[in-house]
């Protein structure tokens, strides 16, 4: 197992014996904890690791990939609080790819739906228990006292009666000879001492100073850059191409036909470019020439009138909807959209005969390992995947496509090879945020409560490609979240999946169905309660048991003023949506320009519960940050198509807020005991909504499509007035 | 062969005139700090100062600045006020574009030493940021203006 082992120099020093350390394998009856003599063995996959070396320095192993949601940092604190570490002697170290550091819930290394630190919460307090008791135990034993007079704190251990000391350091060693204990104690939420604290990200120092690695920040000896020339149109084949033009750029050294397109590798990335332009490739019409804005929007129609998968059927909606006192209708499209990340895709790979180096910004390290077996043919110990910093992730990374990009390209040209894509490439060869259309019916008593829900929804499945195993019965889960499990107590609900084909590739993008169906389903909900005369706030209340879902509408709802005037031509809308594990509620103040239909969000007030609160600055920041890129997305994002391929190219038709239309956004952590719930995704989906609800409250429209397009806006207006 | 001056240290590439002066820095000297973004100068990820001005380094050919003094994100003092706002706002997520946004922040306080919101944001709305870090940042630069008064 030695090869398996020395990916790294942290491990081979980890495993040659030096401290203690300690690792965990999550089994059906929970995490088991391993000594390093254990892991030597091979026997386990495991997924933390936690290392104390004499130098009185705490290692944390993190299995998760940073890319802005602090887990950097929050995971390290998990383990410090529970191992009693002196942070200043804590350490991280970005996990390298590999079985070793699947997540212990997915039996992946994958980084994404807001589960890091709900899935590391656990074994990581207990991994860390172990080594306290084990560091606790070894002190005792070297003084001859009972374990019991032994306190841990701080990186060190104190005998209370004698007042004698060891560091953690001091005592690594003998700890490590220790068995490991299976159920070591864990601390009560109320003796957390970094837990629940806003302590400083380690990750920020090296981002502000400009050292941070990221992954365009690799470097391999004697490497190439390369650069694809992609087809124009979804499915087109290449017709023609000039080599010979290419290769005579000085510095272009290969041109390889691969799967996406043809490449040219260069000593540098501009003559890569060039090359890449001289080639001059013709290409054929695709396999959809006729696929543009105008006939998607009527496939995305047309498909509401098919019957699809039933993904809920609670009580008779039909029934229901017949008899109420009111009904209402209304039909919903929404467009594609782009990740953007600002670290364009890139990867850089070394494929040689026996060994395969990847360097990569990825969400997923174990699709990374996959496509590299599949495509070197190698061993998985013969693969080594570095994790670098992630320039935004947002679900994108989740995909590995440019993994396999970089792979094949390095095996063509037979050296190292860095592979950028242009953010023309980036916008255009997205697993994009599918687009979507819905139609609802609600129905309303006779005193104003809801009771019918129909919700028929149109989208392509994100899931049959990347996860096919969670397709149950035909449902995409990703398609019918945040609807089918809405908390609002409606007594007939029937939620309807009609699958959509498209050559597109769709993908997770920040909170994924929850970012569509939270828009549909809150400007739905407030259009009920309108018809029903009721204020939205008190309408969502009256349809709510859940005491946290409660507690965050009534604290956006304080702390916005909701039921105090706002000034002249301002107005205010709320939502609230549970995702992920969380509740969160928002109020937008909104003021519209009649005139240009140009909408301004002067302020957002959010409420969040999400039970234990590991970092209250990184939750806040979170919030912060997902508010604005949802208020981008629903303000001024879209991709168009035209002649069979995405249309959309750079920053210059892809618009996104910008620090002129950033509103101030004021965060309200609600405290609770429920399970504890993610952060990096919740914060987006009611911003949407919330503003488009204050839009109604302006202008009396209802936007039926996204983005809220001033001369979208604009004609919205006209056609009520 | 291009001579460049940059935090201060001479170098001599062999490129020719027209290349951006983004890639120069980064692949051929390997001061990584400063990003490729969108290659037309309009995310602000690649902003270095060129005789302390902020500038798109990606849409500028590195020809056209010899004999000038270019300064990136490392040759930025990490005492600078706004290296140390930045950390004490705790302004990075993914931090991407942050040495962009602290070199267009740091140029806006050498000329405007006390600037107003309003000028603050017309300064930085060239730079995007996908974490949506805005309030982090309007706040970091308040706070350098400050720190930087006391200096």
């Amino acid at each position: 197992m030695k090869t398996l082992l020395s990916r790294r120099e942290f491990l081979k020093t980890t495993l040659a014996g030096a401290g203690l350390t300690i690792a965990a394998t999550m089994t059906p009856f929970g995490p088991r904890l391993l000594s390093a003599q254990e892991v030597k063995k091979g026997f386990f996959n495991p997924s933390v690791w936690i290392q104390i070396r004499p130098d009185n320095i705490v290692t944390i192993v993190v299995n998760k990939s940073e890319m802005g949601q602090g887990v950097l940092t929050s995971l390290p604190m998990i383990s410090a609080d529970e191992l009693e570490a002196d942070w200043k002697q804590v350490r991280f170290e970005e996990a390298p790819g590999g079985q070793r550091y699947i997540d212990p819930n997915w039996g992946m290394q994958l980084t994404g739906g807001s589960t890091s630190v709900r899935h590391m919460f656990e074994p990581l307090r207990k991994a860390s228990a172990a080594a306290r008791e084990m560091l606790r135990v070894a002190a005792s034993q070297t003084w001859g006292v009972p374990v019991n007079e032994c306190d841990a704190s701080k990186n060190t251990v104190r005998h209370t009666k004698s007042n004698k000391s060891l560091t953690y350091g001091q005592l690594c060693e003998t700890a490590s000879q220790l068995p490991v204990p299976q159920n070591p104690p864990l601390k009560d939420e109320s003796q957390f001492k970094l837990i629940g604290t806003s302590v400083p990200r380690l990750d920020v120092p090296d981002k502000v100073s400009g050292k941070a690695i990221f992954g365009i920040d690799s470097f391999a000896p004697d490497m190439l850059y390369a650069s694809i020339a992609r087809p124009p149109a979804l499915g087109a084949k290449v017709l023609s191409y000039d080599k010979d033009a290419a290769e005579k750029i000085p510095g272009v050294q290969k041109v390889a036909s691969i799967d996406d397109g043809i490449a040219v590798c260069a000593t540098a990335p501009d003559l890569a470019w060039k090359g890449r332009d001289a080639l001059k490739a013709k290409w054929g019409k695709g396999s959809h020439p006729e696929l543009n804005n105008e006939t998607l929007e009527k496939t995305f129609l047309d498909h509401l009138k098919k019957e699809g998968a039933i993904a809920l059927n609670r009580g008779n909606a039909e029934n229901a909807l017949t008899r109420a006192a009111k009904k209402i209708e209304a039909t919903y499209i929404l467009p594609y959209l782009a990740h953007v990340t600002m670290e364009p895709m890139n990867c850089t790979a070394h494929v040689s005969e026996n060994r395969c180096d990847i360097w990569v910004p990825t969400q997923n390290q174990s699709g990374a390992l996959e496509v590299a077996q599949k495509l070197t043919g190698l061993k998985p110990e013969q693969i080594h995947i570095h994790t670098t910093y992630l320039g935004g992730g947002f679900g994108r990374r989740g995909f590995v496509d440019y993994v396999g990009e970089a792979l094949q390209i390095s095996k063509a040209a037979g050296k190292p090879v860095k592979l950028i894509w242009t953010r023309e490439e980036d916008i255009q060869s997205d697993f994009y945020r599918p687009g979507y259309s819905c139609r609802m019916e609600g129905g309303i008593d006779d005193k104003g409560r809801m009771t019918a829900w129909s919700h028929k929804i149109v989208v392509q499945s994100i899931f049959e490609n990347f996860a096919p195993q969670m397709v149950k019965n035909g449902i995409d889960p990703a398609a019918v979240d945040g609807i089918e499990d809405m908390d609002y107590e409606i007594p007939n609900l029937h939620v309807e999946y009609v699958k959509l084909e498209l050559p597109i590739r769709v993908g997770f993008w920040r909170s994924v169905g929850n970012t569509q169906n939270a828009f549909v389903k809150e400007t739905f909900v407030d259009e009920l309660a309108f018809a029903a005369q009721k204020d939205p706030l008190e309408f969502r209340l009256n349809h709510l048991k859940n005491p946290s879902a409660r507690r965050v509408l009534q604290v956006a709802a304080e702390k916005a003023g909701w039921a105090k005037p706002l000034r002249k031509g301002a107005s205010r809308g709320i939502a609230y949506h549970f995702s992920f594990g969380t509740q969160v509620a928002q109020v937008a103040d909104i003021s519209v320009d009649k005139k240009d239909g140009t909408i301004r969000v002067d302020r957002v007030v959010c409420a969040v519960s999400c039970g234990t609160m590991v970092n209250p600055n990184i939750i806040v920041a979170q919030m912060r940050g997902a508010i604005i890129m949802g208020l981008s997305a629903a303000m001024k994002e879209r991709i168009d198509f035209a002649n069979g391929g995405v249309q959309t190219a750079n920053f210059y038709d892809y618009n996104e807020l910008r620090m002129n239309e950033a509103p101030e956004v004021e965060v309200h952590l609600v405290k609770s005991k429920d399970k504890i719930g993610g952060i990096g995704e919740p914060g987006l989906p009611p911003i949407a909504p919330a503003v488009a609800n204050a839009l109604f409250k302006a202008a009396g429209v209802r936007l039926r499509t996204l983005p809220m397009l001033p001369e979208t806006v604009l004609k919205a207006m006209k056609k009520v007035s | 062969m291009i001579s460049l001056e940059i935090n201060g240290k001479k170098y001599q590439v062999d490129v020719d005139s027209d290349v951006p002066l983004l890639w120069v820095i980064r692949e051929h000297l390997r001061l990584t700090g400063t990003k490729f973004g969108c290659g037309v100068g309009m995310c602000g990820s690649c902003t270095v100062h060129i005789d302390g001005k902020a500038q798109r380094s990606c849409i500028t050919q590195v020809g056209s600045v010899q004999g000038k003094k270019i300064r990136t994100i490392e040759g930025l003092p990490e005492d600078h006020p706004v290296k140390k706002a930045w950390i004490a706002e705790q302004v990075p997520q993914c931090g991407y574009c942050q040495p962009g946004q602290i070199m267009q922040a740091a140029a806006l306080l050498t000329e405007n030493p006390n600037p107003t919101d309003k000028q603050i944001v017309e300064a930085m709305s060239g730079n995007l940021c996908r974490c949506g870090t805005y309030p982090y940042i309007k706040k970091a630069i308040r706070r350098a203006a400050k720190e930087g008064k006391k200096v």
